[in-house]
């Protein structure tokens, strides 16, 4: 299939026809550099990620092109893993990890070059929820995937979002609650956002163990993730329909 | 190694063997919000500050047919406590706990305490940055607490990660001569029922035995359906002890409150299913109360009264 073998193999794990034409073709006609890192991310293997970026980057291959036919490819695989059942959150959050020894060194070169990220994220878990582990998870999936993530870590009242959206111009703010109990301030936030007037700047997505697309519509939310990954590709979503809106 | 267990562990045991089933109680949590707890405030603080609801508590549970009431001590660990500055009061709050729910316990003939144990919120290295040494001390912190205030066993529940899990039973195993059940959450995939963490029903019940539990289960969930599901398939690989607790569905928000769907009626029509199954310990997790309790209780008095 693929110049490595490796990656061949993973690739097999990608079923659906949409996503083995989307996927594949992405990988395709990748250098077999590329494509071992890619490789490299879908083990968990940092170390060998992190090198071959820096080894890439002083052959001068673009940094754009080590995160999109490297990194992105991989991670993109992993999701479907993720997704399938065939690997889990731990090594989700090992992938994760090796995404982000590759993007430590490129990070810096993106921005400096003046490439846009993705997209901006503000990210926090709600008022009275202390629970932080979905939220950073989702936190390390965007940042994998080229958003760039603001964290205004736990328990975040309305007041501290629209502070938060006021400072760092966001793109989509993400709402995180483990508690039942809490669930009810994802609905307050947004009313709030409505009440000072901010609801149309931004797009707002929420997710989190007891949270569903049912409660989230009822509340009105732009979004609902229902696994770190699932809220990368929500997020690419409302991306893709603000650029529409912005064009 | 501890060798015996105490008296009241061995007659549970006993018991099962005999073919009883015990029943658990229903939610702490809920019951506590709705009798105080802010949103954001520490569950294990009131059993210092409002040492009277959680007696409540446990004696409306016993009142409605409970066997067993869990002690208020869900997120009594180092690392979640430390969230409210109270990591140094580890030891004394599960110790009260235990006591509160003991003395009332005492009121009654053949009731029991259990320890509850949630998950710690972190992950252990090298997946996250806490030692495996670090997290057996706090394990071993708490259950002490629970032991000293006078639990009959610890109920490791809404479990995860399972190197977690393993080390929490392993704490218990190494050091105190109480029962030990090990009960995970599953999620329903394209490939069937999973932990987060990827282990199914049957690897769970493998593990977790061989680790030192003496019944595995499940709790929390998605729905009482599902429960019964993951119940059926836990009882065709195993002739071990086993523990389910479902939550009352999935929660809605209607204006603001919080409804859990399942009423007390429909759960009882469900665990049916958990009692021809021979599930050795059933409950209610979030969402249920004294009344799913009382009607949980008048089909395990029909089994019971029927060995």
């Amino acid at each position: 299939m693929f110049e490595h073998e490796g990656l061949s193999k993973e690739f097999e794990f990608v079923t659906k026809k949409s996503e083995i034409k989307h996927i594949g073709d992405s990988i395709k006609n990748t250098s077999i550099k590329m494509q071992t890192i890619a490789f490299a991310l879908i083990q968990g293997d940092q170390d060998t990620v992190g090198q071959l970026t820096i080894e890439c980057l002083e052959e001068g291959i673009s940094a754009n092109e080590i995160l999109d036919n490297g990194l992105l490819n991989g991670m993109s695989i992993v999701g479907v893993k993720f997704r399938d059942n065939i690997i889990f959150v731990p090594e989700v959050l090992i992938a994760a990890r090796a995404m982000k020894a590759g993007m430590t060194h490129i990070e810096p070169i993106l921005s400096e070059s003046g490439i846009e990220p993705q997209g901006k994220v503000l990210m926090g878990t709600v008022k009275g929820d202390l629970h932080d582990i979905g939220k950073n998870l989702c936190i390390m999936m965007l940042r994998g995937s080229g958003f760039t993530v603001y964290d205004l870590g736990v328990d975040t009242s309305p007041e501290d979002f629209a502070d938060g959206f006021e400072e760092y111009q966001p793109d989509i703010i993400g709402m995180s609650a483990l508690l039942t109990t809490t669930m009810p301030n994802m609905g307050r936030t947004i009313q709030y956002f409505e009440d000072v007037g901010l609801r149309d700047e931004v797009r707002l997505m929420v997710g989190g163990a007891p949270v569903t697309q049912e409660f989230a519509d009822e509340m009105g939310a732009d979004a609902y993730g229902d696994s770190a990954i699932d809220a990368v590709d929500k997020a690419k979503e409302l991306i893709l329909l603000l650029k529409d809106l912005r064009d | 190694m501890v060798q015996k267990l105490k008296p009241n562990a061995q007659k549970i045991l006993h018991d099962i063997k005999s073919k009883k089933i015990f029943l658990l109680d229903g939610a702490t949590g809920t019951y506590l919000q709705d009798n105080g707890l802010e949103p954001g405030g520490c569950p294990e603080l009131m059993n210092k500050k409002n040492s009277d609801v959680i007696s409540s508590m446990a004696d409306i549970y016993f009142k409605n047919g409970s066997d067993i009431v869990l002690t208020n001590s869900f997120g009594g660990n180092k690392y979640r406590l430390r969230h409210y500055g109270l990591d140094n009061e580890v030891f004394e709050l599960n110790k009260l706990s235990a006591i509160l729910a003991k003395e009332i316990s005492e009121k009654y003939i053949e009731k029991f305490v259990f320890g509850s144990i949630g998950p710690t919120g972190e992950f252990l290295e090298p997946l996250g940055s806490v030692s495996e040494a670090d997290m057996y001390e706090a394990f071993a912190n708490q259950m002490s607490g629970l032991l000293e205030g006078g639990v009959d066993g610890f109920l490791i529940e809404t479990q995860i990660a399972t190197e977690e899990t393993k080390l929490a039973i392993k704490v218990a195993k190494e050091n105190f001569n109480v029962l030990i059940l090990a009960s995970a959450v599953y999620d329903k995939g394209p490939k069937g029922y999973f932990t987060m963490f990827g282990l199914t029903p049957k690897e769970s019940l493998q593990i977790f035995f061989e680790s030192g539990a003496h019944v595995v289960g499940t709790n929390c969930g998605n729905g009482s359906e599902n429960m019964v599901e993951i119940a059926k398939q836990l009882r065709s690989f195993t002739d071990n002890p086993l523990i389910v607790q479902a939550n009352a569905g999935i929660p809605k928000i209607k204006k603001q409150d919080i409804i859990y769907p399942e009423s007390p009626e429909f759960m009882k029509e469900k665990y049916k299913e958990l009692i021809k199954n021979k599930i050795n310990f059933i409950g209610g997790c979030c969402g249920t109360n004294s009344e799913h309790i009382r009607l949980f209780h008048d089909l395990i008095r029909n089994h019971n009264e029927s060995i």
